[in-house]
């Protein structure tokens, strides 16, 4: 497994009236296969997991991805860190499935008959070799999700970070989408508001009012954010 | 489930125009419009028509698709050609509507016997000696790629926008537009940030 | 098929990190294509009948500058005409291909970029933080389509062959739609500028 480490990291907004706090100093050594965030809207979760790929810079502190500081060697992390974001639409960038897949191996396969190929391979992995030729509007919302994860997954980063992969599908695909996500060899860093999605990893962090409020085993961790939510 | 708005003007077909090499075509077209511009004679526009008119049944295209696509352009031609003729008299408004025809036609030739792929691909390959003064040909065809797979979504984000003003019952136009501007600059973001975590930033 | 939410506006625009900016320019620019591309396709408003639409084109054009910038509004307009000049029905009316290109309005088609960039110009380096202001954008808005209808009407003077007087009667009925047009732009670009207070920064 790779490993994620947080050194006192933080991130801050400028605002008109001073900084505002968005991710208090952190530190955290992430090394498990599968870990979970969960935590209300707006506490900061989206901040964390985007320090892990240098979407964000820590203002302060060090993030570090295998040792590499994200800051420094942001090109390099990006290779190792795939993100697959919320909504599919924003992430497709092609016009047609096979299209989206070749573009992200546009660097790491030169000869484009064989990058070609390696798409195909990797569509058909992900149950959408059928799809190849079709425009990206033609499919489901789950299978564009899929389709979203087959475009980072193509070049085999070490980590995958997916920031509420399922939030806007329905029941069948949330199930497809976090089966698919679950038999993944890679470490996967995941944010979800579903519960049942969270219980399955092997470490959950609960994030509050920007910090990491609970750090450990996926039961107690649901039991902890449980406890903050009124009935 | 392409929406019909993305069918373009090209209409599949085996004839020799529709395999004849891009470059040929669109430099004939350049060609053909500055002698149609530049020659200004009644005899001339004729000729310059008929040798549309044999392209396009050279091209054999659908006769009602092609007066569709012409429309337009003859709607424009019987406006200008009826004011010259009050203007200046018969033989310049004659011109003026043989040539204005004769131009349009020779285009829808080329567009509808060229697939769009072929027309994109050939035109990222003739900016690709931009390269030296800074164009990078990959980055303008990802960006011209990216805007063809926003199109639909897009569309269907400013229908949906503007039917929500309606429900409201707000009739102002910038009720619509304004959220429909913000709507599309978040989801660039997104986007940017998508292909800033795939690594097409770094190379 | 639904469209997704798209999130607040806050939390996409001022995160630190400004070397995603690259593929943030290439997702505006695409999308921008886009947007003009839709407003065009949906936004007719028929006058007169006569096959002449009120489009919400030159409204997307000028946005695109006044919301952008001189580049990236420069880019977006430009990539928009590629589109269809590449055959896909993007300009009012539902056409597209070349024959847009050498007709009689080709010479405001042609000069939208530079009505973009014009108006981006001043929205960006001459407003700076008044571009909130929409009385002021207005200003920079109209700029831009003042050189849209230079350009287009000297393009009919020599394409038609017709005194400069005559050319400006001809352009002259487009006048009253396109200030409106460059009202709404902007007291959209202003609000834009408003939910998106970086989108201009200098970098
Ligand atoms: N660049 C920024 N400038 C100012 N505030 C920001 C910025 N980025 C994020 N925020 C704020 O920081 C807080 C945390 O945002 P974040 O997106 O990380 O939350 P989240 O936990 O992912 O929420 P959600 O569940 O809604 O996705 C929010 O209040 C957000 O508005
Ligand atoms: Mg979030």
């Amino acid at each position: 497994m790779a490993t994620i480490e947080l050194e006192a990291a933080s991130v801050a907004a400028p605002g008109a009236d001073g900084d505002t706090v968005i991710l208090e100093p952190t530190t955290l050594r992430l090394t498990e296969q599968r870990i979970g965030l969960i935590g209300a809207n707006g506490s900061g979760k989206s901040t964390l997991v985007r320090l892990v790929n240098g979407l964000v810079t820590p203002t302060s502190g060090r993030v570090l991805v295998d040792g590499l500081d994200v800051a420094r060697d942001g090109a390099a992390v990006r290779r190792r860190v795939g993100f697959c974001f919320t909504d599919p639409a924003a992430q497709l960038v092609m016009p047609t499935c096979v299209e989206d897949v070749e573009l992200s191996l546009r660097r790491s396969v030169r000869d484009a008959g064989e990058r070609h190929r390696q798409a195909l391979a990797v569509l058909d992995r992900f149950g959408l070799g059928a799809q190849a030729t079709l425009s990206v509007h033609s499919l489901s919302g789950g299978q564009r999700q899929l389709l979203a994860l087959a475009g980072v997954l193509a070049t085999d980063p070490s980590i995958l970070v997916a920031d509420e992969p399922t939030t806007l599908l329905d029941l069948a695909n949330t199930r497809r989408v976090t089966e698919t996500l679950f038999t993944l060899p890679q470490q996967l860093v995941v944010v979800t508001h579903d519960l049942d999605l969270a219980r399955r990893c092997d470490r959950v962090l609960v994030v509050e009012d920007a910090r990491v409020r609970f750090d450990g085993p996926a039961e107690a961790a649901v039991a902890d954010y449980l406890s903050t939510v009124p009935l | 489930m392409n929406p019909s708005y993305l069918f373009g003007v090209y209409q599949p077909g085996t004839s020799p125009l529709h395999r004849a090499w891009i470059g040929a075509k669109v430099g004939g077209l350049a060609a053909f419009s500055l002698s149609v511009v530049l020659v200004r004679s009644v005899e001339a526009a004729f000729v310059f028509l008929a040798i549309a008119v044999l392209a396009a049944a050279v091209a054999r295209i659908d006769l009602g698709l092609l007066l569709r696509s012409l429309r337009p352009a003859l709607v424009a031609a019987v406006i200008f050609a009826g004011i010259q003729w009050l203007l200046y008299g018969p033989a310049k408004a004659t011109e003026t509507l043989v040539d204005l025809v004769a131009l349009a036609l020779a285009a829808i030739v080329v567009s509808s016997t060229s697939p769009v792929n072929a027309m994109l691909d050939s035109f990222i390959r003739w900016i690709t000696p931009l390269r030296h003064v800074g164009v990078d040909p990959e980055r303008v065809a990802l960006t011209i790629g990216l805007a063809i797979q926003a199109l639909p979504g897009t569309v269907a984000l400013a229908v949906e926008t503007r039917d929500a003003a309606r429900a409201r019952g707000v009739r102002h136009p910038r009720a619509f537009l304004t959220p429909f501007v913000i709507r599309v600059v978040a989801r660039a973001q997104e986007t940017g940030d998508a292909l800033h975590a795939r690594g097409i930033g770094d190379d | 098929m639904t469209m997704s939410e798209t999130p607040a506006p806050s939390t996409t625009d001022a995160r630190p990190a400004p070397q995603r900016s690259t593929t943030t320019d290439i997702a505006l620019i695409a999308a921008f294509a886009a947007l003009i591309a839709a407003l065009t396709v949906i936004g007719g408003i028929p006058v007169g009948g006569a096959g002449v639409d009120i489009t919400l084109q030159t409204f997307g054009v000028l946005l695109a500058g006044c919301v952008l910038g001189p580049v990236r509004g420069f880019l977006a307009v430009s990539v928009y005409l590629v589109l269809g000049a590449i055959g896909l029905p993007v300009f009012s009316g539902h056409s597209g291909g070349l024959a847009p290109f050498s007709g009689v309005s080709a010479g405001y088609l042609l000069s939208f970029p530079f009505a973009a960039l014009l108006a981006g110009y001043l929205v960006k380096y001459v407003l700076g933080g008044l571009r909130t202001r929409a009385a002021f954008v207005f200003i920079a808005a109209m700029a831009g389509t003042v050189l849209n209808h230079v350009c287009g009407t000297l393009w009919m003077m020599h394409f038609l062959d017709v005194s400069l007087s005559q050319a400006i009667k001809f352009d002259a009925p487009f006048w009253v739609g396109d200030i409106i047009k460059s009202l709404v732009v902007a007291l959209v670009a202003a609000e834009v500028h408003r939910a998106f207070p970086r989108l201009l920064a200098r970098r």
